[in-house]
């Protein structure tokens, strides 16, 4: 199953700033596997906005990469292209939904150009055929009356709308990879749902594979194949998104998970994860989520935990999970989830 | 790994409210913009001779009167008129030698004229014997309070009125924003005249004319930057905590816009000095025997084949002055900017 | 609306507010809405945008004006407060904001800002007691003393909001409106600025509007819920009632595209579309009781139809 198309090995991200030097990502590696949806979960400053500007290349000019960081797509070193060849990678192989269609689109130039722009410039077609293309596009993701909306300007639309045709423009290209980063978090529930609906509609028939970044786990759990969490510049659980829902064994991934209410939070039972996420400037010593850890050990203070195995997919940085760690019970709301895990598997779960 | 089956106890959330501290040291915006600024070594270099400048021009009173520098001996005027820079070295230029168009040599004028031995005029004279240098320094004297207290005036009256414009909205700031292009399309030339012969030209006169036209530009910029800032959730806070219009333009919305503000003063400064020195040149400007930088540079043009450098001192002055404002206009408008900054 | 009748701390009475009224362009930002709010509750008003849920919120605040209907406070008419009077009002109304980045005066140290209520309504005898004050409000939402002096983008999102709280209750209000106060916070934020809210509500006394679009959390912390769309407010009821047994088509359209964190729930959701000709039609429609203190905005035929179709 697993098949590779982008590999992110030993990812370190540094900024330096007028008060330091800012450990945005702290050694990251991943994979995405052609024709699956990765979810990256992560909250502020976890470093998945970095991330992603990373892999399209849009770093500051203050972000230092060190040498043995390496982002392998089609057998090349991303971080070793110049700005002229990111150019032919961006919008063509790559492509990217930002979060926020109002100011993704350019304000001045009509909508259907703007799809018509990355067929010219990556595919060299004519614009006449490129506009034709773009029609189409556009009937593709739920314009409606595509004929008579093709001339508009994107203040003439909703939000919605607006990131509907955000869609038609990275997808116009046939990217091999998806970059969405939080494309529906500035829109309405309904309309969010119209979106991840088409998503995965368009998907299924183009074949791309998808990094989606999001903090919202419902979100995760109706659009990933797979789940990474991030948290204060590294990924600390990542598995398929069964094992993430129903076998966390990260306590961050459990505070998460507790954070959302559902149909069941009884009334004053919600369990916030005390504390804020560490300053970058000065990561601590140990795992960066000992602080606010209300299971942490005496060795989280001291040494960060290396990934320990749950499954040949589903690994976890935490000491818990060492063999001479004390088993312990985790909240309730886990615990049922566990249990759902037991059902699922038919068989023990692991502890 | 050296771990000991000790380390494998639970501690807990240690102190969880230890990331709550802040490790960068506090940067109000004013320090943040100071930082940055210093980065600009144009802008730096600026801001010293700027402020160089003015103190020399405020410290001028006292050894360099403005009835010294207008007094002339009416006897002596044939040896000590149009006299060259001399400054007693031997630098060509600067030696008291000056050539005569026609001329293949240079001559000696301070020799030729009769000057006492020891008398040496490091800018030279006029063409009635007055120190040029004395005469620029009174002029540039001049030249800076009126764009200063000009553009001071400016900023009252543009703020005010712009602020008040783009507060109330509506109808009332349609009036006053026609009422601004209505003025905009008056030629300067023709207030200044007026006010001319009203007042009977002098520095008062000048200063009150700019102030009439350059107050324009800053009511529109300040009455923009109203709009939009009075839209944000602080100010909607501050008006349902009950804070009065004017309390709310004083602590939120001028403070907000006081990086643009600074920039506009910056660029109206050299404005300004400009407009007065053109303003001299046809004789609207200080009436003489007061100079200001305009007037040294008209008076000195009819002569400036014969003796350049009574025009080229002056010029050279003021285009510095006028260089400094705007390179350092530049450097605060960038480092009032947070997001032109790569940190 | 309930058996004991406890008191009615905010009565909107058949308020609208029209934008360009009566020409081409007139939008019904608050479109005949009348509902009350208990002394005591957490009433939460959904919708998505251009519902009016914002809208309404600043018009209780009188940030603006409405084009007709009433507004009552503790019994006493606010729709057209002025002067000292709205002052008054001013101390017993306040507001938290949704953008932790636009909320706070970024010139002003946190002190100030905390502070501006306090020095408006001049709330303490001098500089120390200020400073007091501030460092009691700064304990209270869970920050540290030497905040004060610092500038509000030092801070984070989660922070910048408890301080935007801290400012709210400067002034020691009976009711807070909160108006979308978590929406942009990180998840994990949310809850404990939601936690907060809660504690504060029973050592204070207070009574909240709880104005969001995530229906889930506006589920957890409302004791009422109120639905509102275009303007109009469809449907009321308890927190329970009305997400789990919606009447409106309108409430169930929106229940039906919540995500769950369960990718089991989620393979099989399905998003049931809102088909607006209920609005839209004409047709003469009331507030009507179709169970007891719930309420929803239809014709008499369609309540009883929508009573067959409620989960029961």
């Amino acid at each position: 199953m697993s098949n590779p198309i982008l590999k992110v090995e030993n990812l370190h991200v540094n900024f330096h700033t007028y008060a330091g030097t800012v450990q945005a990502i702290r050694d990251v590696s991943f994979d995405l596997n052609k024709g699956e949806t990765l979810a990256i979960v992560g909250e502020s400053g976890s470093g998945k906005s970095v991330t992603t500007k990373t892999l399209m290349g849009l770093n500051a000019k203050n972000a230092l990469i060190p040498d043995n960081s390496r982002l392998i797509f089609k057998d090349r070193n991303l971080l070793d292209l110049k700005e002229e060849e990111w150019q032919s990678v961006r919008g063509n192989e790559i492509a990217m939904i930002f979060q926020d269609p109002m100011t993704s689109l350019d304000p001045t130039m009509r909508i259907g150009m703007q799809i018509a722009e990355p067929l010219m410039k990556h595919r060299k077609m004519k614009k006449v055929a490129a506009l034709a293309r773009a029609l189409e596009l556009m009937k593709g993701v739920g314009i409606p009356n595509a004929e008579e909306h093709i001339n508009d300007y994107p203040h003439q639309w909703s939000g919605g709308m607006r990131q509907r045709a955000v869609i038609a423009i990275a997808l116009a290209v046939d990217p091999e990879i998806l970059i969405a980063d939080e494309p529906t978090t500035a829109l309405d529930v309904t309309i969010q749902a119209q979106i991840l609906k088409l998503m995965k509609e368009l998907q299924k028939d183009t074949g791309s594979s998808i990094i989606f970044i999001t903090h919202d786990l419902g979100v995760v759990a109706g659009m990933a194949n797979r789940v990474a969490v991030m948290y204060a510049g590294k990924i600390v659980e990542y598995g398929t998104v069964d094992e993430i829902f129903f076998n966390p064994q990260h306590p961050y991934t459990w505070g998460l998970l507790n954070s959302m209410p559902t149909t069941d939070t009884k009334v004053g039972s919600l369990v916030a994860i005390p504390g804020t996420p560490p300053d970058l400037l000065e990561p601590p010593t140990g795992d960066a989520f000992a602080s606010r850890n209300e299971y942490a050990l005496a060795i989280d203070l001291k040494e960060e935990p290396p990934f320990f195995r749950v499954s040949d997919t589903h690994y976890a940085a935490t000491w818990l999970l060492d063999e001479r760690a004390p088993k312990v019970t985790p909240p309730e709301q886990i615990q049922k989830r566990w249990e759902r895990w037991r059902e699922i598997q038919g068989q023990e779960a692991q502890s | 790994m050296a771990a000991n089956t000790e380390d494998f106890v639970i501690v807990g959330a240690q102190n969880s409210k230890a990331n709550e501290h802040i490790s960068k040291p506090a940067l109000s915006f004013w320090q943040d913009a100071w930082r940055r600024l210093k980065l600009n070594k144009l802008a730096v270099i600026s801001l010293w001779f700027l402020i160089f400048i003015l103190a020399f021009a405020v410290l001028s009173n006292i050894f360099v009167p403005q009835k010294n520098a207008n007094a002339f001996n009416s006897d002596k005027v044939g040896v000590y008129k149009n006299l060259p820079p001399n400054s007693g070295l031997p630098i060509p230029g600067w030696n008291g030698k000056i050539k005569a168009p026609g001329d293949t040599t240079a001559t000696n004028v301070y020799e030729s004229q009769g000057v006492p031995e020891n008398k040496k005029f490091i800018l030279g004279t006029d063409n009635i014997g007055r120190s040029v240098a004395k005469r620029v320094t009174v002029g540039l004297r001049i030249s800076l309070l009126v764009a200063i207290v000009a553009t001071l005036i400016d900023l009252l009256i543009g703020v005010a009125y712009g602020v008040f414009s783009g507060w109330k909205g509506g109808w009332i700031d349609n009036v006053m924003q026609r009422i601004i292009e209505i003025l905009s399309s008056i030629p300067n030339l023709i207030i200044v005249t007026m006010l001319g012969l009203l007042l009977g030209g002098g520095v008062l006169s000048i200063i009150l004319a700019i102030a009439m036209t350059g107050w324009l530009g800053m009511a529109r910029q300040v009455r923009n930057m109203t709009l939009t800032l009075k839209e944000r959730d602080y100010v909607l806070a501050a008006k349902s905590l009950g804070e009065s219009s004017l309390k709310i333009a004083i602590k939120h919305l001028i403070p907000n816009m006081a990086g643009t503000i600074i920039v506009q003063i910056m660029m109206t400064v050299p404005n300004a000095i400009m407009f007065e020195a053109v303003l001299s040149a046809i004789n609207l400007g200080v009436k003489p025997p007061t100079a200001s930088l305009g007037s040294l540079i008209s008076d000195a043009q009819a002569m400036l084949q014969f003796y350049p450098y009574q025009i080229l001192i002056p010029s050279a002055v003021l285009v510095l002055v006028s260089l400094a404002f705007i390179l350092l206009g530049d450097g605060l408008r960038d480092a009032f900017d947070p997001r032109a900054s790569e940190d | 609306m309930t058996e004991e009748t406890p008191k009615k701390l905010v009565e909107l009475k058949d308020l609208q507010l029209y934008f360009n009224k009566g020409k081409a362009n007139e939008v019904r930002a608050i479109d005949h809405v009348t509902f009350d709010i208990y002394e005591g509750e957490i009433f939460g008003l959904v919708g998505e945008s251009g519902s009016g849920k914002t809208t309404i919120g600043r018009t209780i605040l009188k940030l603006h004006e409405p084009t007709a209907g009433k507004i009552l406070f503790n019994g006493e008419d606010v729709t057209h407060l002025k002067g000292k009077a709205l002052l008054e009002f001013r101390k017993n109304a306040q507001m938290i904001f949704q953008d932790p980045q636009a909320s706070l005066n970024g010139r002003m140290k946190v002190r100030d800002i905390i502070a501006e209520g306090i020095d408006i309504n001049k709330l303490a005898k001098d500089r120390t007691d200020r400073d007091k004050k501030v460092q009691q409000l700064l304990k209270l939402v869970g920050l540290n003393e030497d905040h004060a002096t610092r500038y509000p983008h030092e801070f984070s999102g989660g922070q910048r909001q408890r301080i935007g709280i801290a400012r709210a209750l400067a002034v020691d209000p009976q009711f807070i409106i909160a108006d979308e106060p978590i929406s942009a916070l990180d998840v994990s934020i949310q809850a404990q600025v939601v936690n907060l809210m809660k504690e504060l509500q029973k050592r204070h006394s207070l009574t909240y509007l709880f104005i969001a679009h995530d229906l889930s959390m506006v589920k957890y912390i409302s004791d009422r819920i109120g639905v509102m769309h275009w303007g109009k407010l469809l449907e009321i009821g308890t927190a329970d009632a009305v997400y789990n047994h919606p009447l409106h088509p309108y409430t169930k359209s929106l229940l039906s595209a919540i995500p769950v964190p369960d990718p089991e729930i989620e393979s099989l959701r399905q998003h049931v579309e809102y088909d607006t000709t209920v609005e839209t039609d004409g047709k003469e429609r009331h507030m009507i009781e179709a169970n007891p203190g719930h309420f929803v905005l239809a014709t008499d035929e369609e309540v009883a139809l929508y009573k067959l179709q409620q989960n029961k």
